[in-house]
């Protein structure tokens, strides 16, 4: 088994054994492959690039093609124990939403997403007076497939104001660590932040 | 003809005949005391029986879906594009079987062969085939060849339907079922483009009745409209407005009733070739059997809880301009075992192709339908 990106690596610490699971957005699988192996737990993908499709098809994960933009209409409620959706919150039409479902499909929500409030892309903005790049987003102003980005504060926000409650968070720093600056100031120095959450 | 057999392809075959003495009891009530069934196999079944796929075929299909039967045959099996040496049905990993469902007519006992009784072709009074029944009769054929389970059951259209009846009523003898093209059941509409199909066959003056046979005639204009009919909801709008948008075949109008625009031309030639090759009560027995499917029938309706028998693997695949069995319908299958719990993936090919995409060389499609084969070959023999 190939080594997991650290993100993904929290999150299967945060689930148990034998779970179900939905995952938003699941690539090549690799989350749910793992967490086949490892915990034998059920679920599915929903992922819409053909190439990443075809990735989990040949690791044998179940995935469906389906556009997030879309909604979960096709999933009763709390039909999985987690829904998980990894780097793609910023990326869907309307966030809220997508969070809204989640919480009714499963009864808890994992999510994670790029903090915009980290410091160097506060510099980038403040100093070159010019659209974010780095590493955790890569992508220029005009080809972006990240359209809603939010901080670690707006998601905090967010959740508060729609009586979503965070049981549990992570933010990784740039080497992708849990360092003791993006605990303390986990808006200004995480660049990833992970959140287990429920209604 | 092929010049010489192309390197992908499993190259000269012999269709082989199975003679079924057991009784067959019919989901209609009534019973097939014995009967053939026609079949190829390509590939080579290994020590324990583990890696042999069955191929469904589809309305007007038959066994003969890979390779040639003579160098003079101008083209090959019916899915070849799909099965052979290194394709997406790999017959170097996989032993492949292909069979023509009973009531058809390339071989196995249909309504052209002789009922025992009567010394007479069987026509009209031949039993009515549900896709249940296929597969009770594909289930001789596996025992025949000493599979007790299939890695894989493989349908696209009615095959499909072949595929997903076999994961309910054998659950313990498919590993992976693959679903193409297909759906739980047929809609109201596409009742009524079956019936039309069945309805000018059956007022053919050709038609007797069914027994054509005796009259040395057969329903030649039924057939063709019935094809040409069928043939239009195989195809998408947008694939006959490629393929002949509205070309005249002189480049004049002509004011008359003879063919003059190209898709008219065509759909006649379809038609008329179709009709050459096919027996009329094969068509009207094969779309009956259509219209009847509905695996839910026996589960109170309820699709999900059909859909609670298997035990298998799925992969369920649509094609987006496909409108005879959208991709809507794919879903209410993929829906429907995800309620149950089941392993599935499901795949929509971006194609404008329609229904008949499931038989093309589409590359995504082609791309998927490998990924997904080269899994459930690993699963029988790691490489």
């Amino acid at each position: 088994m190939t080594a997991l990106r650290d993100d993904l690596n929290l999150i299967s610490n945060w689930i148990p054994r034998q779970a179900t699971l939905l995952d938003l957005g699941c690539g090549e699988g690799s989350l749910l492959a793992h967490l086949k192996a490892e915990k034998d737990i059920r679920g599915y993908g929903l992922e819409i690039n053909q190439d990443n499709l075809a990735a989990c098809f040949e690791k044998g994960v179940n995935v469906i093609e389906q556009d997030l933009d879309q909604g979960l209409h096709n999933f009763q409620d709390k039909r999985f124990d987690y829904v998980v959706m990894t780097q793609a919150l910023q990326a869907v039409l309307r966030p809220d939403q997508i969070l809204s479902e989640m919480l009714r499909v499963g009864r808890e929500a994992i999510i994670t997403f790029p903090n915009f409030g980290h410091w160097r892309i506060r510099a980038f903005l403040g100093f070159k007076g010019r659209m974010p790049v780095s590493t955790a987003l890569p992508y220029q102003w005009y080809d972006t497939p990240n359209i809603h980005l939010c901080t670690v504060r707006d998601f905090e926000n967010h959740c508060r104001h729609n009586g979503i409650r965070i049981l549990e968070r992570q933010v990784l720093n740039r080497h992708h660590h849990s360092g003791l600056l993006a605990r303390r100031w986990p808006n200004l120095f995480g660049e990833v932040a992970l959140y287990r959450v429920t209604l | 003809m092929p010049q010489s057999i192309p390197h992908d392809s499993v190259g000269l075959v012999e269709p082989q005949t199975l003679s079924v003495s057991t009784p067959l009891e019919l989901e209609c009530g009534r019973v097939l005391p014995a009967y053939d069934l026609v079949y190829e196999t390509y590939g080579t079944l290994n020590a324990d029986a583990s890696n042999a796929v069955l191929i469904c075929h589809a309305l007007s299909g038959h066994h003969h879906a890979a390779g040639y039967h003579s160098m003079a045959e101008k083209r090959p099996g019916w899915w070849d594009t799909c099965i052979g040496p290194g394709k997406v049905i790999d017959t170097n990993r996989f032993f492949v079987v292909s069979l023509n469902n009973l009531g058809g007519c390339h071989g196995s006992t249909g309504p052209g062969s002789i009922n025992p009784e009567t010394g007479q072709p069987w026509g009209p009074d031949f039993p009515m085939m549900t896709v249940k029944d296929w597969v009770n009769s594909q289930a001789r054929l596996a025992d025949h060849l000493g599979i007790q389970r299939w890695a894989a059951v493989v349908g696209g259209s009615m095959g499909g339907m072949q595929a997903l009846q076999w994961s309910v009523d054998y659950p313990d003898r498919v590993a992976h079922a693959v679903v193409i093209a297909a759906a739980p059941k047929l809609s109201a509409q596409n009742i009524a483009f079956n019936e039309v199909a069945r309805q000018s066959i059956l007022t053919d003056p050709n038609f007797h009745g069914g027994r054509y046979y005796l009259h040395d005639t057969y329903p030649r204009q039924g057939l063709i409209l019935a094809r040409m009919v069928g043939h239009i909801t195989y195809l998408s709008d947008d694939a006959m407005r490629m393929k002949f948008g509205r070309d005249l075949r002189s480049g004049r109008f002509h004011f008359g009733f003879d063919v003059e625009f190209q898709v008219e031309s065509y759909l006649r030639h379809q038609g008329e070739t179709f009709s050459r090759n096919f027996d009329a009560n094969t068509y009207l027995l094969m779309t009956k059997a259509l219209d009847y499917f509905d695996p839910a029938r026996e589960f109170d309706h309820s699709l999900e809880q059909a859909m609670a028998k298997p035990t298998c693997k799925f992969l369920v695949m649509s094609f987006t301009s496909d409108w005879r069995f959208a991709p809507e319908r794919s879903r209410e299958i993929v829906d429907a075992l995800m309620h149950a719990g089941r392993d599935v993936s499901y795949a929509e090919i971006d194609t404008p192709k329609g229904h008949d995409a499931f038989l093309l060389d589409i590359p995504e499609y082609i791309k998927l339908f490998g990924a997904y084969m080269h899994r459930v070959a690993e699963e029988v023999n790691p490489s």
